[in-house]
């Protein structure tokens, strides 16, 4: 199993932060991971990016070439960092924040997820924006089981935000598979 | 950074940089910030306070290295880091470094130049200058390790072989492996050994700061410690004040390369991957080893016959281990994240006899592993 991730955003939107607890879930696992987010003043309010690679051998070369899972959180992300994206790759946009380029609705799996707008009105405070993001993999791909990620989330969330973070994370997957059963 | 209950951390190889120097006993870090080498910094000035050492940030990279150099002379285990043109300033002072036998660290996280360069993106291109970068003959010792749990050993080896050897020691890593995070797990303390340089332990008004009447390493004595001797980037004699003595001056300078080229047994270290039956091989160091890694193993599954050197001492250059590993191949391939420093090297390793194929690239985007599988298909 090979498995590569990239989450985009704008700078300060908390994404950075949901690569890096996928990346601890799959440590959980026993499994090898590997994260490499953008390092620029882009962090500060400019177009940013966490790749993640999660693999069963050690993880030699540690970039992404082959993309299995995207999100993207603003269009000027998706259009910067959409590359390496395999055709038919689980695609998640936020649809009030993004638009995308009328070819990839076929080239990828667009799955259209108002995280924003999810994260603002059920949780109330947009710093569980990453954990609502994190739920939409959860419940796009199998790659890394829910309970790790639910243990990574636990550990990595600051003291006293822990239940609302696992909250976050039901959101972002009840929602997901909301859209996805809405769509087939 | 974080910890999967396991004893597994889960760190950027900048903070491993600084986990390991502090594990090596490093007690001092002065130093100027500059991306991609700046969590080093951040990270000393969190760890250094907490066991009673001394973080400064200085003026800029002269006073920083220099700082370094200071805090070495009075016995601390000193470290640096920095990145592209922050090296570029500190090689005057890395240059007093060698020629006052100063045992100190200096870590750059390479970036793309020449000058400001390619501040957020990853380079090899400093290979040359960490071997010649400062003037005037001095030998190197510069080690490049590529995958995190290296980095931790390679930092402790790094701060170990200054002070077996009394001199300045380059660690060499690059933005990709910076801020990758991937596991690493810190050795128990048992699990290393910790070097300290050789202490004199003389009458201190008698002592002669460059005394090697009875080895090629001059015994160390700290400042502040009852003695007073002279530091000068001049050539000295065993006093520590100038001469001109041309004879005493060459013998000297040649002690000085002996205290490393004579001791390559514990300074060489390379790593070999698939490499027992291969036709091909691949020399390739730091963060661009992995991608050729990567493609060996590739190529290995189509059936080539493929295998790697990987230096992880880079500087003074495993020429013997690269003889051994090239002069049978049919092709050696050297892929090197600048647009050609190391090919030279092993060039003159298997003395110019062998067909020798280059993967260069420059701008920022590391060398993928299809690039040299590209390259192993054209010669295979």
């Amino acid at each position: 199993m090979h498995f590569e991730a990239r989450f985009s955003a704008v700078g300060g939107q908390g994404i950075i932060l949901a690569g890096t607890i996928i990346a601890d879930a799959a440590f959980l696992e026993g499994k090898h991971a590997a994260g490499s987010p953008t390092y620029t003043a882009q962090v500060r309010g400019g177009p940013t990016k966490v790749d993640v690679i999660v693999d069963d051998e050690p993880i030699l070369f540690p970039r992404t070439s082959e993309i299995d899972f995207f999100l993207s959180l603003a269009t000027r992300s998706y259009n910067r960092f959409g590359a390496d994206i395999k055709q038919g790759t689980p695609v998640v946009i936020d649809p009030n924040l993004v638009t995308i380029p009328p070819e990839h609705e076929d080239k990828y799996r667009i799955v259209r997820v108002p995280i924003i707008e999810l994260t603002s009105s059920e949780l109330g405070r947009m710093v569980y924006t990453s954990a609502v993001a994190l739920g939409t993999m959860v419940a796009l791909v199998d790659v890394i089981g829910e309970d790790s990620v639910r243990a990574a989330l636990k550990r990595r969330a600051p003291k006293g935000t822990e239940t609302y973070n696992l909250q976050a994370l039901e959101v972002g997957i009840n929602a997901t598979r909301e859209i996805l059963a809405a769509m087939s | 950074m974080s910890e999967n209950g396991h004893g597994v951390k889960f760190w950027p190889g900048n903070i491993v940089v600084a986990e390991a120097a502090v594990a090596a006993g490093c007690n001092f870090f002065a130093g100027y910030p500059i991306t991609p080498s700046s969590e080093i910094a951040h990270q000393m000035s969190l760890l250094l306070p907490r066991g009673g050492g001394h973080f400064v940030q200085m003026e800029d990279e002269l006073g920083a290295m220099g700082a370094v150099i200071g805090a070495s002379l009075a016995g601390a285990k000193a470290l640096t880091a920095t990145s592209g043109p922050g090296m570029s300033l500190k090689l005057e002072n890395l240059g007093f470094g060698y020629m006052v036998e100063a045992p100190c660290v200096v870590v750059n996280v390479m970036r793309g130049g020449p000058s400001t360069g390619l501040p957020t993106h990853p380079s090899q291109s400093d290979l040359m200058q960490a071997r010649w970068g400062t003037h005037g003959d001095h030998p190197t010792i510069a080690l490049a390790p590529a995958f995190h749990q290296e980095i931790f050993l390679e930092t402790i080896r790094a701060f170990n072989l200054a002070e077996q050897f009394r001199m300045p020691v380059i660690l060499l890593i690059d933005e990709v492996l910076g801020h990758l995070s991937e596991g690493v797990v810190p050795p128990e303390r048992d699990a290393y050994e910790i070097v300290e340089r050789a202490h004199d332990s003389g009458e201190p008004d008698k002592f002669l700061p460059y005394d090697v009447t009875a080895g090629d390493i001059p015994p160390f004595r700290p400042y502040f410690d009852g003695a007073t001797w002279h530091t000068t980037g001049l050539n000295h004699d065993e006093t520590g004040f100038p001469t001109t003595d041309a004879k005493h001056i060459q013998q000297d300078m040649y002690r000085h390369y002996r205290k490393v080229l004579g001791n390559r047994d514990v300074i060489d270290k390379v790593e070999y991957y698939m490499a027992d039956d291969a036709e091909i091989g691949i020399v390739s160091f730091g963060s661009t080893a992995r991608a050729a890694m990567a493609a060996v193993k590739q190529a290995r599954e189509q059936g080539v016959k493929v295998g790697l050197l990987r230096p992880v001492t880079v500087w003074p250059f495993p020429k013997d281990q690269v003889y051994e590993f090239g002069r049978d191949k049919k092709y050696l391939i050297v892929p090197e994240f600048n647009l050609g420093q190391m090919v030279y090297e092993v060039e003159r390793a298997v003395h110019f006899d062998r067909p020798i194929k280059r993967v260069n690239k420059v701008g920022g985007v590391p060398i993928y592993p299809s690039e040299i599988l590209a390259a192993i298909e054209e010669v295979a």
